[in-house]
């Protein structure tokens, strides 16, 4: 199948998900769950990366600035530029892509492939409305919490580290964080977290929904649909980045 | 009544259903039957909406399914219970949420009405005590039996079973056969069966049709079919030693003679 065949039949799942619900009620209920699964699921990893990252990008910036005319602080205005800039919405976009994209992908082809889809087709109900958009808008309102979490916390961890490591004092850090702050960094972050939310449910719920075989191809539609996904963050980070970062 | 007017589908060069036209009799057990490949499961799907066909009517009480907008298909949809092969329940659902689900989507009854439906369809196919279990921990015949409940919780009108007894045991099979017989007959439903299993058919084939390489190649009930010279049937139908001898011994038990070409002496001994 050629891209653009592939491309239009996305376009066509995304339309087809706008119809009146059948039962208000029911797609609430699973909109929640779906709130539940990507997001509190998808908590525990995001908690651990951004610490992380926060503190590796704290070690790393000092280690570079070796130059005694560059304050300390300065340090910590790098940690939180990088963090709110690329690494919250991107790097956790691109882990999120593994753990929640490889999920829906899975879901949905099981369902697929054991007519579970099919099953509901039958009933009268719109899948591509019940399964899919739930899925989509869900990761919309998750993911850029997720991403607020974990800008918060990758600040934190490169205080933490800072602090321990003896590179700079607490009131050194917090000094540096409030030097040269531009709220635009946040909007911009934001922009990047919602646009990344929507390829990583949509994404792998195309593979997933539209795929055909067994376990194996199930297997495979959700690499494939990881590997598409990352592959499209990255393509849009710099798209936005061109576009809003002038 | 569902009535099928010269149904053609393909898929890219290969034809897999070519110029079938059928009338399914209501309330009663259509069977399709075929060998494998021989597009009785696309030609379902296509009965069901789930494949588009390439040209033809399915007129659903004189209603044409092939020609409704999304919303009017909801419509007849809601009237149709199907069983899939498979049984396609819902793996993260207890057996209660999986045959309340309709019910949650379509009706705004109470809990407590729902709770008594679903009861009221797991006695009917003869489960108890599986309300809070999940389709894992249930055996094949279980499984297509909760599918049945879930199909028919609604009261449709048409029940669609896709071969309801692959994987299952000669004995369960017949507990399926004959509690979509007996489901048919009580709530008056058109139900049409899939299947290649002998059993079914002359169990429960008040209609038969029978399909080769996509063609309707014969139709009648399951007492005509001990009759029929259709030679691709017989050779379907009663391929083993076994069964050809069945055929015979009810041949002879219904017309005193069996087909000249086989040795009766020989059949009796």
């Amino acid at each position: 199948m050629t891209l653009f065949t592939e491309f239009g039949r996305y376009l066509l799942m995304i339309k087809g998900m706008f119809s009146k619900p059948e039962n208000g009620k029911m797609y609430w209920k699973e909109l929640m769950h779906q709130c539940v699964e990507i997001g509190i699921g998808s908590l525990g990893i995001v908690v651990i990366i951004s610490f992380f990252m926060g503190a590796v990008s704290a070690l790393q910036t000092a280690y570079q600035l070796v130059s005694p005319v560059i304050p300390k602080s300065t340090i910590a205005q790098i940690v939180r530029d990088t963090v709110i800039l690329e690494f919250s919405p991107t790097l956790v976009c691109i882990v999120l892509a593994g753990v929640v994209g490889s999920k829906i992908a899975s879901e949905l082809g099981n369902m697929r492939v054991s007519e579970q889809i099919d099953a509901l087709e039958i009933m009268g109900i719109n899948t591509k409305a019940y399964l899919v958009m739930p899925k989509i808008l869900a990761a919309l309102i998750m993911i850029p919490l997720l991403v607020v979490i974990s800008m918060a916390l990758g600040i934190y961890g490169g205080r933490l580290a800072g602090v321990l490591s003896g590179i700079l004092s607490p009131a050194q850090y917090d000094k540096g964080l409030l030097g040269n702050y531009q709220p635009y960094n946040v909007f911009f972050a934001l922009i990047k977290a919602y646009t990344f939310a929507f390829i990583i449910s949509s994404i792998p719920a195309y593979y997933g929904y539209y795929v055909e075989g067994g376990a194996l191809e199930i297997g495979r539609s959700s690499t494939k649909s990881v590997v598409v996904s990352c592959v499209s963050i990255l393509f849009a980070d710099y798209v936005l980045a061109a576009l809003l970062l002038q | 009544m569902i009535e099928v007017k010269n149904l053609k589908k393909g898929f890219g060069d290969k034809t897999v259903i070519n110029d079938v036209s059928v009338v399914m009799q209501a309330g009663k057990c259509n069977l399709i039957i075929g060998a494998s490949g021989s597009g009785k499961t696309v030609f379902m799907k296509c009965l069901v909406g789930l494949f588009t066909p390439d040209s033809g009517e399915i007129l659903y009480d004189g209603q044409d399914f092939t020609d409704m907008n999304d919303e009017s298909r909801k419509e007849i949809r809601k009237q149709i219970g199907m069983l899939f092969q498979g049984s396609a329940l819902f793996d993260s659902q207890t057996v209660e949420q999986n045959i309340m689900f309709p019910l949650n989507m379509f009706t705004n009854d109470s809990y407590q009405q729902k709770l008594a439906r679903v009861n009221e369809v797991l006695e009917r196919v003869n489960l108890k005590d599986v309300n809070k279990k999940f389709p894992a921990e249930l055996s094949g015949g279980m499984k297509k039996r909760v599918g049945i409940a879930r199909a028919i919780v609604l009261n449709p009108k048409y029940l669609f079973c896709d071969e309801p007894n692959s994987g299952l045991d000669p004995q369960t099979s017949l507990v399926i056969d004959k509690l979509i017989a007996e489901i048919t007959r009580e709530y008056n439903i058109t139900t049409i069966v899939n299947t290649h299993d002998m059993n079914s058919v002359m169990e429960i084939g008040d209609h038969i049709i029978y399909m080769h390489k996509g063609v309707k190649e014969w139709e009648g009930s399951n007492k005509e079919i001990i009759f029929s010279k259709n030679e691709l049937l017989n050779e379907f139908i009663f391929a083993s030693e076994f069964l050809k001898d069945a055929k015979d011994m009810r041949m002879l038990e219904q017309t005193g003679k069996i087909d000249n070409n086989r040795n009766m002496d020989e059949l009796i001994k």
